[in-house]
């Protein structure tokens, strides 16, 4: 299926999509990688508010390159998701409803997915010349000590992903490559 | 006896950290356009005719091909008849390397300490690899290292009784556990032999050799061809959603070892495996 969403999701557009599905997304994003997320979580731990509201929101795992005079945004591809593996469960407790990202996911952020009905993006790696051409607004939020690493606020406009897990775990990495492995 | 400028080194250093991230070296779009073909999964071809448009886009507006514009790897073969003047060259390579991603708008991404990890602003320090060789001219490579492939690269001390089949299932172990996270279609670099830090960096040197260029050693050349075809009957496909074309090539540099030692090091390289060079 094909589907062009807004930010933020609604519970209810969560639940139809599915692992394969080609989706564009339009709308506020945040993009935060390691270091961004140590702090979030960090502001939680210690009982402080987020910069942001964060239920039903997407975060890109991303750290732009500088823009260039006159554009927007440098080059902006995702980067590894599993390094945010251990922060991801908490942040999907507090609400955070979509990520775009790339590569795989551990058993522990599939489960809270599951269970709060977020779902996992995969946007194409080493496309950040593309991305970037989607991308139409951004400001730093928080922790501009963090240089690329900062929390960000952008705006993306028919931003291509494709949805790699579900929210009902499906994973299109395992049917994608029991479809085309020959041993 | 040759005297080259310091002056010399940060220019050119400064203009190849600019044209290694803006241009797609044409070996690899050649090999990505050949695979259009061979690949099955619709969702492959997709991905395959993006990251082709995306580094025809990076080379025609001037920008990154890939945020991740890595950690700048050098490799500087000097011979033995220059003599450098005007400083230090390694200070000099830095110096090209601070003033190269920041005219050329990219990212910084290294910090200053692995375990403080505050980012140092200006991409420096570059990773560098001396090698004294003959003749009077020095030879730049730059090779900006994204880490999404760093990351899931890996060594193996093997034992000599292990032989080559062992060899085999470790190199093939690691593409398949790497999966869709070092954005294939991917290079990999194999060193076999040395020292555990000398297999390492043949895994590195591996990935700077044209990927249409096989071994001049022929039981090497086979080893390649043999496990590209392994590799990519894994099924992780571009971008690790399914299909045929997980590697572009398996690149192999070998080194006399140790008689009780079978070092092996497998170096991953997303699609956009970048380097530049220029001889002075």
């Amino acid at each position: 299926m094909r589907y062009t969403l807004n930010t933020p999701l609604s519970k209810d557009i969560l639940k139809k999509l599915r692992a394969g599905d080609e989706v564009r997304i339009n709308g506020v994003v945040y993009t935060a990688r390691d270091a961004a997320h140590k702090c979030l979580v960090e502001m939680l731990q210690q009982k402080e508010k987020l910069p942001f509201d964060i239920k039903g929101q997407v975060i890109y795992y991303v750290g732009p390159c500088p823009a260039k005079p006159g554009k927007v945004i440098g080059s902006a591809g995702p980067t590894t998701s599993g390094r945010m593996d251990i922060y991801t469960p908490l942040l999907i407790g507090e609400g955070l409803a979509g990520m775009i990202g790339k590569g795989l996911r551990s058993k522990e952020v599939v489960e809270f997915m599951m269970k709060h009905g977020a779902v996992y993006f995969g946007a194409i790696g080493g496309a950040g010349a593309l991305m970037a051409k989607h991308i139409v607004y951004q400001e730093i939020v928080a922790f501009p000590e963090l240089g690329p690493e900062a929390l960000r606020k952008i705006e993306v406009v028919d931003f291509p992903v494709f949805v790699v897990i579900d929210s009902y775990g499906n994973n299109l990495y395992e049917i994608g490559r029991k479809r085309y492995k020959v041993m | 006896m040759r005297f080259i400028d310091t002056s010399l080194i940060i220019d050119t250093v400064e203009n190849l950290c600019i044209t290694a991230n803006y241009n797609l070296n044409q070996d690899i779009l050649d090999a990505l356009k050949k695979n259009l073909t061979a690949e099955e999964s619709n969702v492959g071809i997709h991905i395959i005719e993006k990251i082709i448009e995306n580094a025809d886009l990076a080379r025609t507006e001037g920008v990154a091909i890939c945020q991740d514009t890595g950690m700048a790897v050098v490799f500087v073969e000097i011979g033995q008849d220059i003599h450098i003047s005007g400083g230090s060259i390694t200070e000099a390579i830095n110096e090209g390397v601070r003033r190269g991603y920041k005219r050329g708008f990219l990212r910084d991404s290294v910090v200053r300490d692995p375990i403080e990890r505050v980012n140092t602003g200006d991409n420096t320090p570059a990773v560098i690899h001396y090698d004294i060789v003959e003749g009077d001219k020095i030879k730049i490579t730059v090779a900006p290292k994204g880490f999404g492939s760093e990351n899931m690269s890996a060594l193996k001390m093997l034992k000599p009784a292990d032989g080559i089949e062992e060899v085999k299932k470790f190199i093939i172990e690691t593409v398949d556990n790497a999966g869709p996270n070092p954005c294939p279609p991917i290079i990999v670099g194999v060193g076999i032999g040395g020292t555990m830090e000398k297999a390492a960096s043949l895994a590195k040197k591996a990935l700077i050799r044209p990927i249409n260029k096989r071994s001049s050693i022929e039981y090497v050349k086979n080893l390649e061809i043999e496990l590209l075809d392994k590799i990519n009957r894994l099924g992780i496909g571009p971008m690790g959603l399914g299909g045929r074309i997980t590697a572009l090539a398996v690149n192999v540099e070998v080194f006399p070892t140790h008689i009780a030692g079978l070092p092996v090091a497998v170096n991953i390289s997303c699609y956009a495996t970048r380097h530049a060079e220029a001889v002075l």
